[in-house]
């Protein structure tokens, strides 16, 4: 990345040696143990997935703009529907905040100066561009249609479905062993490389979710590779265990799958809470609101999550005694996600809020993130559930949570730590501009699949009767769809423009007190070429703005707390 | 504290075994010690899923876990304990011989613990080659043609209408496979093209046996499958379920085309699951011999001192877990 200087940039001359300068050539980032230049290129990887995922949706949507479709066939169809969640689900949404975002900024938000195993992280991100491989080898073996949970009996039937599904099947089993050892690294990181002063509960509440996040990736992950191999076995060899034409137990793979993947939902909304209650801090310039109860409810919800997976089944036949257990549980996850949410508005209130593009995407998450979790609560009731189940309700639900909030907060972090990892500003005025767009098409993309849901659209069908009242949403959502692609496009352009010609960044645009926003931007190869200070990382009454770095500098009559936490 | 990791690489306080990032040997051990007891639980979580698996079946299944496991050779499953549970003390002497700094006996001990790696397999090999040689297959191959016996051919019309014609064979607990040599002795070789044998038509059998020939046939038919489908093991015999439910020592009425005659319904769930799970733990032997196999290079090479041996150490905690997982594998598989 070039980092001659051009005359009309203004700000902090850049930093001499930097990550991104430490060494040159394609090999010096193939191979890098680097956890900033991983992070980075994972961040790549996961955006090239979003763009292909994302046209798959723009693909499925113009598909159903009338009832007999328009432009595919129903096993294009299929195909289509199955490789976007796949896509989505595997390749973006689980990487995307702990393995992008968080590679790049825990260990610096930490105070260390790598992840505990480097060798490690870099291993997992090879084994993430080996599943990715064996997604697109699925492609070229038949394709794939049986949706991303791979559902028995369909999936196991050589016969009906198609035949990408043993190289898919390969793919999500390496790409679960890569979020294991991301997983792991975080886990031991935030344990064992905590510099002096940097104790548990001044910890930034970013990294509170990870390690959440993390304890999910590391307890259940396996559980879905041994299934995913199980699958594997039972399509290529007949073991019996999950096809019922052999004695197997379709309802077992359900229990299996769910056991993993209710957990992985966590493993996608934590991390975004996580960067929810840093950019909501931050951006108010207020003292996060009730610290303690963010950082337990994070921990809460990891627990919570292993213990809700039935309720995915509540139509496949489980007994009424466990579905009314499960039932409870999920409501009981209610809790710790309000308790979040309560939070962060208190912490706005009365605080002096910047409308930055993080903090608008923030508040954005805040409202998608509140309608996902409460129309949850009609998919965990019993009753309502069965009316509801396998309808475009619980894809508006799910998409409200992974897409709008999940995602949203990524690229809201995104925005926020840019300045960090690029060393660049992009333009604010676009990036408020395609916030709108992104919003009121995310809403009116989803909110209308709420109705049709309602009135009992069912998912993952290609066609629809003409006079069932459909078509008016499914117009109105194609249309938000096409709303939210401008918007994620016009994102696109001015963040490319920013690398090109963006203004420099000072060490702390926003105004952030955690590590991070201590070392230069983008930071040095070791990330601190001296001890950081160590103090309250919501505390944020001792920066003042400084015109001249054009971003947040210590107040000079405050004392640096350094010298008296660092021994 | 926080200085250029290049300028600190040949400190005294900075070993070249310390990565960059890490104050201290202590802080570093203990991150790969954690990491490592991490790793061990994501693979016990692993395994779990199919003990999981084992629980569910077995509780559905009793019976076939117990028609299943006789085939099983208790003394072969006996040694292998032993030689991994041996390996694993002498992996435990090697880290112990790391922590005291004496190379020659832990290169020696780690040459134990791969030799008991390799006996593991060796004798894994035997146990499933024979296990193979007698048809026992994971999955639908279970039901396929046995390669042992020529006596497998395909039925024909003829053998079919044979069948049909003759039901006055009085039924001893052994007819069905009375019937079964018989038909196959009768029967001429098989045309080229008929290459797998249709099970569907496997009806009532006919007479009992007349001629020297048939009863050689028939000792080499018997000779060749196991006991149990003889029906001597009383003990299960009025449990197993067969094809249309026919009890065991009676003729079977009709197969369905994916289940055998003369084998109990759905009987290839025991072999699937003790493929799987003895599969799944025999290449974590394999890695571990691969693992034992690295520390032995690293430590002839002279890479581990008393202050760092944390490879042969972390090795170690892997090498127990994998035999630890054996301990469990060969009383649920051989014993109950």
């Amino acid at each position: 990345m070039s980092t001659t200087d051009t005359p009309n940039m203004t700000g902090p001359a850049p930093v001499p040696d930097n990550y991104l300068t430490y060494s040159r050539g394609i090999w010096s980032w193939l191979f890098t143990l680097d956890h900033k230049r991983i992070g980075l290129m994972y961040l790549m990887s996961v955006l090239g997935s979003f763009f292909i995922g994302g046209i798959m949706a723009l693909l499925v949507r113009t598909q159903l703009l009338v009832p007999e479709g328009l432009i595919m066939d129903q096993d294009q169809y299929n195909q289509v529907f199955t490789l976007h969640g796949a896509i989505m689900v595997f390749l973006v949404i689980i990487p995307s905040v702990p393995a992008a975002l968080g590679n790049f900024v825990l260990p610096i938000m930490l105070g260390a100066k790598d992840v505990a195993f480097p060798r490690l992280n870099l291993f997992s991100y090879w084994l993430w561009m080996t599943g990715a491989l064996m997604f697109v080898l699925a492609l070229f073996t038949g394709g794939l249609d049986t949706g991303w949970t791979f559902y028995t009996p369909y999936s196991i039937d050589t016969g009906s479905a198609m035949g990408g599904v043993i190289p898919a099947l390969t793919g999500a089993f390496v790409l679960g062993f890569s979020s294991i050892f991301t997983g792991m690294n975080f886990i031991v990181t935030i344990h064992r490389l905590r510099p002096p002063g940097m104790t548990w509960f001044r910890m930034p509440l970013f990294l509170w979710a990870i390690y959440g996040t993390a304890i999910i990736q590391v307890l259940a992950t396996p559980v879905l590779g041994i299934t995913l191999a199980l699958l594997v076995v039972e399509r290529a060899f007949g073991i019996g265990i999950f096809n019922p034409a052999l004695g197997g137990d379709p309802v077992l793979y359900q229990h299996f799958f769910w056991f993993y993947s209710h957990p992985a939902v966590y493993i996608m909304i934590l991390p975004g809470m996580g960067i929810i209650s840093d950019l909501i801090a931050v951006h108010s310039h207020r003292h996060i609101f009730g610290y303690s109860f963010i950082a337990w409810s994070s921990i809460s919800i990891a627990i919570f999550s292993f213990l809700v997976w039935g309720h995915h089944m509540f139509t496949s036949g489980q007994s009424e005694l466990v579905s009314v257990v499960f039932s409870l549980i999920t409501f009981s996850v209610a809790i710790p996600s309000a308790v979040k949410v309560f939070n962060w508005l208190a912490t706005m209130y009365k605080g002096t809020i910047s409308w930055n593009t993080p903090m608008l995407y923030g508040m954005g998450f805040i409202f998608i993130f509140t309608i996902g979790g409460l129309t949850g609560l009609h998919l965990g009731t019993l009753g309502t559930d069965i009316h509801l189940h396998d309808t475009y309700f619980v894809v508006a639900h799910f998409h409200y949570v992974m897409m709008g909030s999940a995602l949203i907060a990524f690229i809201g972090g995104i925005h926020h730590w840019w300045p960090k990892m690029t060393g660049r500003m992009y333009n604010e005025n676009w990036g408020r501009i395609a916030f709108s767009l992104v919003f009121i098409g995310f809403n009116l993309t989803f909110f209308s699949q709420f109705m049709l849901g309602s009135q009992g659209m069912p998912r993952r069908y290609g066609t629809y009767p003409a006079d069932a009242g459909f078509q008016f949403y499914h117009v109105l959502s194609t249309a938000g769809s096409y709303i939210l692609a401008i918007g994620f496009f016009i994102t696109a352009g001015y963040l490319i423009q920013s690398l090109l010609g963006g203004r420099r960044a000072p060490s702390n645009p926003w105004g952030g007190r955690s590590l991070e926003w201590q070392c230069t931007s983008p930071p040095p190869h070791d990330n601190f070429s001296e001890a950081p200070a160590v103090g309250d990382c919501y505390d944020f009454s001792v920066l003042r703005w400084d015109e001249n770095e054009q971003g947040y500098v210590w107040r000079d009559d405050v004392a640096h707390p350094g010298s008296e936490d660092v021994s | 504290m926080y200085g250029q990791a290049k300028e600190h690489d040949h400190d005294h306080d900075h070993p070249d075994f310390l990565g960059h990032h890490w104050e201290s040997p202590t802080q570093q051990f203990e991150a790969g010690k954690f990491g490592m007891w991490l790793f061990l639980t994501t693979e016990v979580l692993l395994f779990g899923g199919l003990f999981c698996a084992y629980t569910v079946w077995r509780s559905n299944h009793p019976e076939l876990f117990r028609y299943g496991s006789q085939f099983l050779d208790t003394f072969w499953g006996a040694t292998n304990t032993a030689v991994l549970l041996i390996s694993s003390m002498t992996m435990a002497m090697a880290v112990t011989y790391a922590a005291r700094g004496k190379t020659k006996a832990v290169i020696i001990c780690l040459l134990l613990t791969l030799m008991g790696a390799a006996g593991f397999m060796a004798i894994k090999y035997v146990e499933y080659n024979h296990k193979f040689h007698e048809g026992f297959y994971p999955g639908l191959a279970f039901y396929e043609e046995p390669n042992a016996s020529h006596l497998w051919q395909p039925l024909d019309e003829t053998a079919v209408a044979h069948l049909a014609h003759d039901k006055t064979m009085d039924m001893d607990e052994s007819n069905l496979l009375h019937a079964e040599a018989l038909v196959r002795a009768e029967l001429p070789e098989a045309p080229a093209e008929a290459v797998t044998w249709n099970k569907a038509v496997a009806g009532p059998g006919p007479g009992g046996l007349t001629t020297s020939h048939e009863q050689e046939q028939l000792a080499e038919f018997t000779a060749f499958l196991p006991e149990a489908f003889l029906g001597d093991n009383e003990d299960i015999a009025g449990e197993l379920e067969f094809a249309d439910g026919h009890a065991p020592g009676e003729a079977p009425h009709m197969a369905h085309p994916l289940q055998d005659p003369v084998r109990p319904v759905n009987a290839q769930k025991f072999f699937t699951i003790y493929f799987m799970m003895t599969g799944l733990h025999g290449i974590h032997v394999v890695l571990g011999g691969f693992m034992i196999i690295w520390l032995l290079y690293r430590t002839i090479r002279g890479e581990f001192s008393r202050e760092y041996y944390t490879p042969i150490d972390l090795g170690g905690l892997y090498w127990h877990v994998v035999d630890l997982i054996w301990i469990f594998l060969f009383p649920l598989f051989y014993l109950i």
